[in-house]
């Protein structure tokens, strides 16, 4: 009886992710017409405070935003992050190339004409690396899933 | 819409493994970040209103500041947990051989910028105080290890020993959640201060200075207190 009260109370404690310092949001569900580019965003938050490197880091040492698919057999034609900010932080003597805050990556998908049609499911990764003004916390990864109908 | 967040890090092993893999039972004063708050090591069920509190507060608090644990007395102290390491020239050590000494054990990273700007002060920390029975040990936590350690040791004229860490010596240490984390090591052996995340160059003089210079005190009387008992703050 406790234990259902306090999940009821505070249902964040069924969700431990809810205190990550990033999160993906995937999209719906989407259709996709074989041979059109058809355009996925994916919207990132990050919790205020923190800071990911963005996908092209100031600092060769720096670990990289990247966002990587497993969609075969569609294609994809592009990925975009979005303009990164530089910000000026008291550990680094440079403007460092981040992300802060809510942000959407668009990635480009392609269905090849002889794709199957009916229901496919999208599965992709995004590697991150987040900081504090005053620690970094080690590099991880966000699972991401998409369901497409390809007709 | 589901949001998808990966509580795992399976691709970092030496961060430990799923969700809340660190920290759980730690005796060496930090807590655990609530990033890895895992069910598993939180039985819930247990004590359902302390661990909604203590949950509840941490989701609202969605950053962690530095953590500056004050010296703790010499009769509080736990022991620092025994490693054995290969340094740079790859020589194998263990803490042992530094019993008799004041250690500064940091885990570090060449990704993490709170960490390059520590290193410049311990280099000059190692210079200044290695006579009076001082020592910076510093834990690389790449994943990479030597080969992005090397490069990055050989530009920044680092004057301390290096060792590339491994999952087992963070977990012994309590996780190492972010860094920099560092240590504070007494001559005994024992964990006298610990430190999470960046803290002031001042700070850590002073706590240098004052191991090395209560040293003899402690030796002579090993239960006094050397100063009241502090906490030691949490991580977050």
């Amino acid at each position: 009886m406790l234990p259902s009260l306090t999940f009821l109370l505070f249902p964040q404690l069924l969700f431990p992710q809810f205190n990550s310092i990033l999160t993906v949001q995937s999209p719906p569900p989407m259709a996709m017409k074989t041979g059109v580019e058809t355009p996925v965003k994916l919207h990132v938050k990050l919790n205020s405070g923190y800071h990911v490197n963005s996908d092209k880091p100031a600092d060769e040492y720096l670990i990289p935003l990247k966002l990587t698919w497993t969609a075969e057999p569609l294609t994809i034609s592009s990925i975009t992050f979005p303009e990164p900010k530089m910000e000026k932080y008291s550990f680094s003597e440079k403007p460092l190339s981040v992300y802060t805050g809510d942000f959407d990556i668009v990635t480009k998908f392609r269905a090849p004409a002889n794709t199957p049609k009916g229901e496919k499911t999208i599965t992709g990764k995004m590697r991150y690396q987040a900081c504090s003004t005053t620690a970094c916390y080690p590099p991880r990864s966000a699972d991401v899933k998409i369901i497409v109908n390809i007709y | 819409m589901p949001a998808l967040t990966d509580m795992t890090n399976s691709h970092f092993p030496l961060f430990g493994g799923n969700g809340g893999g660190a920290g759980s039972s730690n005796n060496l004063g930090i807590a655990p970040f609530p990033y890895r708050l895992g069910i598993r090591r939180y039985p819930l069920t247990r004590a359902p209103f302390a661990t909604a509190l203590a949950l509840t507060i941490l989701a609202g608090c969605s950053y962690a500041p530095p953590s500056r644990a004050a010296i703790k007395p010499a009769a509080k102290r736990n022991p620092a947990p025994a490693f054995t390491l290969k340094d740079s020239q790859g020589t194998s050590f263990n803490l042992a051989d530094y019993k008799g000494k004041v250690v500064l054990l940091n885990f570090w990273a060449t990704w993490c910028g709170p960490c390059k700007l520590e290193i410049p002060w311990f280099v000059e920390f190692e210079k200044n105080y290695r006579d009076k029975g001082f020592a910076v040990l510093g834990i690389s936590m790449d994943e990479e290890g030597w080969e992005v350690v090397k490069p990055y040791l050989d530009r920044s004229k680092v004057n301390y020993r290096i060792a590339i860490g491994n999952d087992m010596m963070a977990q012994q240490y309590g996780g190492v959640e972010s860094l920099p984390t560092s240590f504070l090591i007494d001559r005994n052996g024992k964990i006298a201060a610990v430190h999470v995340g960046l803290v002031s160059k001042g700070d850590y003089q002073k706590d240098i200075e004052h191991l090395l210079g209560s040293a003899k005190q402690s030796a002579a009387k090993p239960h006094v207190p050397i100063v009241p008992a502090t906490a030691v703050p949490a991580v977050q």
